[in-house]
């Protein structure tokens, strides 16, 4: 009974479904944020045809530029699935290799960001312009904050690949970090449609 | 400081809560006292605002969400037979959140500059033109704050609740107020990040000199209230859904009997967390919205009631022909229901559109809302406090002190809130300072504020028997009331480690069938040779939650950049945090 | 029990219930999903460009991103193959945030056309 017990009492890996807790968790996170970014969009939805004075979307919004950046970010998350699987398998190279691809692709489309952003102030659409330039830039501006926390992370775990720390033991945190890349991918595919594409 | 133990954080949320519900009774004795007479003058406009604003915004984010918290914490991981939450120390966080968020928003008493523009802070009373003090800048920014904790918290306790449940304990089988916490849990990841947004919305219009809620510039005023009652409503059902759920594991308990229904009253609060999401606009029946938009929401609230009235019924039925002992925590759960059901039917009154449009911004709708939350929640809660208390300290509660606790505050509160549906009726505005003479409601109001002292007396009351009780009361056992569930069948108070080993269940009353008894109580009472491991302390959630409170707080600056200062200890707080070894001691490969 | 940090020796002992490994798509397949996601957008914007689909443009954009999105959710994200647990999850929020923007879209754009 005894060692029964103290075998039973040092397990602290059990779960009731057999599920990593941690995926759970952030599952559960992204389904909060599904919210966040809904209420985003509903507000820039609603506003869509409101402002008074321009510029106005149709006038500014540079599709060419910015799909080459949505392209840029959908490769992101390919390169993501397939750094998961570097770790996974335990090769040191593709874990950094493709790791680093996230990280140089996030950053690009980072830097398109910055690019759009700079130009439209320069063309007159600023935060107190107009409604749109409210709602696009909040809007996108959160999400270009989620992205940068999204490269800081992926940096984390780059460094952690080179000094060999990324074994396949831990790659449920990269897996996690997947999801969270992943899903704000999956919010830029909305924004891109709603806000760019269908004016 | 750096503890991660859900039972100590538990505690600390119950006595944060505790000191906060002074307050904001304060707020509200002194609102009753200006009210006393017609057009009266002890405080200013000014002031008054202030008040009202603060007592509304304190009880509800720092009082009666917070108290249900402390329960969560202490008592789902027991009555899951878990040995804490799935991520302690993320709980940790939660907590120190709330405090730092909640004394920010109290700051702005110390300027003279407290919040007021209503708990709802309607846009576009709080843009900037029209509020152009730190009084809002202090309610956007402290209500930013205490939002990340809920959230947090959310993801906590549904990680808990899925993940950590003991061997056999399906969710068909959890305590009812699992289920609630479950429930609740949901209803807040959902419901929160959209306040969150339109909190950001209007810091943006006051900080950044955006135009979402600008008339001029386009922006409408109305989306902000969609906005708020989005969160809103499904906010109100946070509220009382773990007080159904507390209730729900008192009345089987001095019942001696199952809960009535127990299949039913998961759906039922299911279909609630569900529905409660369908039916914000019935707060903005009066905002012009057309008869279209009024109709569907006046089908959605009508129809919400239905579970509710269910719950009622199978609690009633709980309590038919079982055998029945009027200790203070069921005097407590029973007078929940009576009153609860009072604010429920002034809620069906709202729910029709016509008729709400007298009812609104009077009197008659502070008597509903009180009604449902200090009637409905807070006795709720109390009645938690009963139940739980000597699992919590070992000892039992006085029930002398409790049973006057429980008729002070019965008397009270129906003294208190029930007038206020009279001079409702009579057209007395709320939010406003003073009040004509000629309406003719003096009367009701000074039932109310004689009201509100016994019911001030009854809180008093209530923490001398916490005083009392934890010194001199008599020792319980595992399982004084001889309940079910599993929280009772470890020590009280519980060790640290709650259960030597995990238990296995196989019914939802395991301490009521034998057997099952005898093996979940071998588990729960075994011996250790080795104490099971638990994660270490840590101050890093203290870190990241003072480096998250002065982030938000810089925004107060108007300086864009002046929060990526406070970004700094918030980042190195989380790396440290992710990368702190929990369990120092074990070797791990 | 807590499990504070990721820890991730073999798989942790389950419940009762034994469950099968989830199926691990291939490299080869991962880049099948990529060269699709890209190919769909670039029908996206011809789509744009192309004047003599202008009428069809909201439903054809609105289909081709709601395929992007699931497959990413699906393979990327892996929902396809792993527990209904994260599913369920997922599709709470996700509903919600459906309902609220559409909900909101036709209180502000399609109840006024209505008013009496």
């Amino acid at each position: 009974m005894t060692a029964h017990a103290a075998a039973a009492t040092t397990d602290h890996h059990y779960t009731a479904t057999g599920l990593p807790s941690w995926k759970v968790g952030f599952w559960t996170f992204i389904a909060s944020e599904c919210l966040f970014f809904g209420t985003l969009i509903s507000t820039y939805m609603v506003y869509k045809r409101s402002s008074v004075q321009g510029p106005f979307p149709h006038e500014i919004l540079n599709i060419p530029l910015t799909s080459v950046s949505t392209f840029v970010l959908l490769m992101s998350s390919l390169a993501m699935v397939l750094a998961l699987d570097g770790v996974t398998r335990g090769s040191r190279r593709l874990s950094i290799l493709w790791l680093s691809v996230v990280i140089v692709f996030g950053s690009i489309f980072l830097g398109f960001q910055a690019y759009e952003f700079i130009h439209f102030v320069g063309e007159g659409l600023t935060i107190q312009r107009n409604i749109f330039g409210s709602s696009f830039f909040v809007l996108t501006g959160f999400h270009g904050a989620h992205v940068t926390g999204g490269v800081i992370w992926m940096v984390t775990l780059l460094i952690l690949a080179i000094r060999g720390k990324l074994p396949p033991e831990r790659a449920l945190a990269v897996e996690i970090a997947g999801l969270y890349w992943h899903f704000v991918d999956i919010v830029w595919i909305v924004i891109f449609t709603l806000i760019y594409l269908i004016q | 400081m750096t503890t991660v133990d859900h039972k100590r954080i538990g505690v600390m949320y119950f006595v944060t809560s505790l000191f906060f519900l002074f307050v904001g009774g304060l707020e509200a004795l002194i609102i009753r006292a200006q009210l006393w007479r017609p057009e009266q003058a002890l405080i200013s406009a000014e002031l008054y605002n202030q008040l009202f604003t603060m007592h509304g915004t304190t009880m509800v984010f720092m009082v009666a969400m917070p108290m249900a918290v402390a329960f969560f914490n202490y008592v789902v991981p027991l009555q899951i037979g878990a040995r804490d939450v799935a991520f302690p120390r993320l709980n940790a966080l939660s907590y120190w959140i709330y405090l730092c968020g909640s004394l920010f928003m109290n700051v702005g008493w110390f300027f003279g500059a407290a919040p007021n523009v209503g708990w709802t802070g309607y846009a576009n009373l709080s843009s900037l033109r029209f509020s152009p003090g730190l009084n809002t800048d202090f309610w956007v920014v402290g209500l930013s704050i205490l939002g990340i904790s809920s959230i947090l918290g959310g993801v906590n306790f549904i990680t808990t609740i899925v993940n950590l449940r003991a061997p056999g304990m399906k969710l068909m089988r959890m305590p009812l107020f699992t289920w609630m916490t479950l429930i609740t849990s949901f209803v807040l990841i959902t419901a929160m990040p959209v306040i969150a947004v339109a909190l950001v919305l209007l810091a943006f219009d006051r900080f950044f000199g955006a135009n979402f809620f600008v008339t001029s510039a386009g922006g409408d005023p109305i989306l902000w209230q969609h906005l708020f009652w989005i969160f809103g409503h499904p906010e109100v059902y946070v509220l009382i859904l773990p007080s159904f759920g507390m209730i729900s594991d008192v009345i089987p308990a001095f019942s001696r009997k199952p809960l009535f229904g127990y299949p039913v009253m998961v759906y039922a609060g299911v279909l609630i967390g569900f529905i409660g999401w369908g039916v914000w606009s019935h707060h903005m029946f009066s905002s012009g919205l057309g008869p279209i938009a009024d109709s569907f929401f006046v089908a959605s609230t009508m129809i919400i009631a239905i579970p509710t009235g269910v719950k009622i019924f199978n609690w009633l039925a709980t309590m038919w022909g079982g055998v029945l002992r009027f200790n203070t925590a069921m005097l407590f759960a029973i007078g929940m229901l009576a009153v609860f059901t009072v604010g429920g039917l002034s809620g069906i009154m709202h729910a029709s559109a016509p008729v709400d449009l007298q009812q609104h911004d009077t009197y008659f709708v502070v008597a509903h809302l009180h009604y449902v939350i200090v009637g409905g929640a807070m006795m709720g809660l109390f009645s938690g406090f009963y139940f739980w208390f000597p699992k919590v300290t070992g000892r039992m509660p006085n029930e002398g002190l409790g049973q006057l606790h429980f008729w002070l505050a019965m008397i009270g509160l129906n003294l208190t809130f029930f007038p206020m549906h009279m001079s409702g009726m009579y057209g007395m505005p709320r939010r406003t300072w003073t009040y004509a003479e000629a309406l003719n409601v003096e009367i009701y109001n000074q039932l109310s504020t004689v009201g509100g002292v016994l019911f001030g007396i009854s809180v008093v009351v209530w923490v001398l028997v916490m005083l009392r009780s934890a010194r001199t009361g008599a020792p319980a056992g595992a399982n004084p009331w001889n309940s079910p569930t599993l929280e009772w069948s470890i020590p009280s108070p519980p060790l640290h480690y709650n259960f030597p080993q995990l238990p296995r269940v196989r019914t939802r009353e395991p301490l009521w069938h034998d057997g099952e008894r005898e093996s979940v109580q071998a588990a729960s009472m075994a011996e250790v040779t080795v104490e099971p491991e638990m994660p270490s302390n840590s101050f890093w959630p203290l870190v990241v939650a003072a480096g998250i409170t002065l982030t938000w707080g810089l925004v107060m600056t108007g300086l864009w950049w002046a929060p990526l200062l406070g970004l700094v200890p918030t980042a190195v707080g989380i790396f440290a945090w992710a990368f702190e070894d929990p369990f120092p001691a074990s070797a791990h490969s | 029990m807590a499990e504070a940090s990721p820890r991730y020796g073999p798989p942790p002992p389950r419940g009762k219930k034994e469950h099968e490994e989830p199926a691990h798509a291939s490299v080869g397949f991962y880049w099948m999903i990529g060269i699709i996601l890209a190919i769909m957008t670039g029908m996206e914007v011809a789509i744009f460009y192309i004047p003599a689909l202008a009428g069809a443009l909201v439903p054809l954009l609105l289909v081709l991103s709601a395929g992007k999105f699931l497959l990413v959710v699906m393979f990327f994200m892996h929902l396809r193959f792993d527990s209904k647990v994260f599913t369920a999850l997922f599709l709470a929020g996700l509903s919600l945030a459906i309902f609220m923007v559409s909900w909101l879209i036709v209180l502000y754009y399609y109840l006024p056309l209505f008013t009496v």
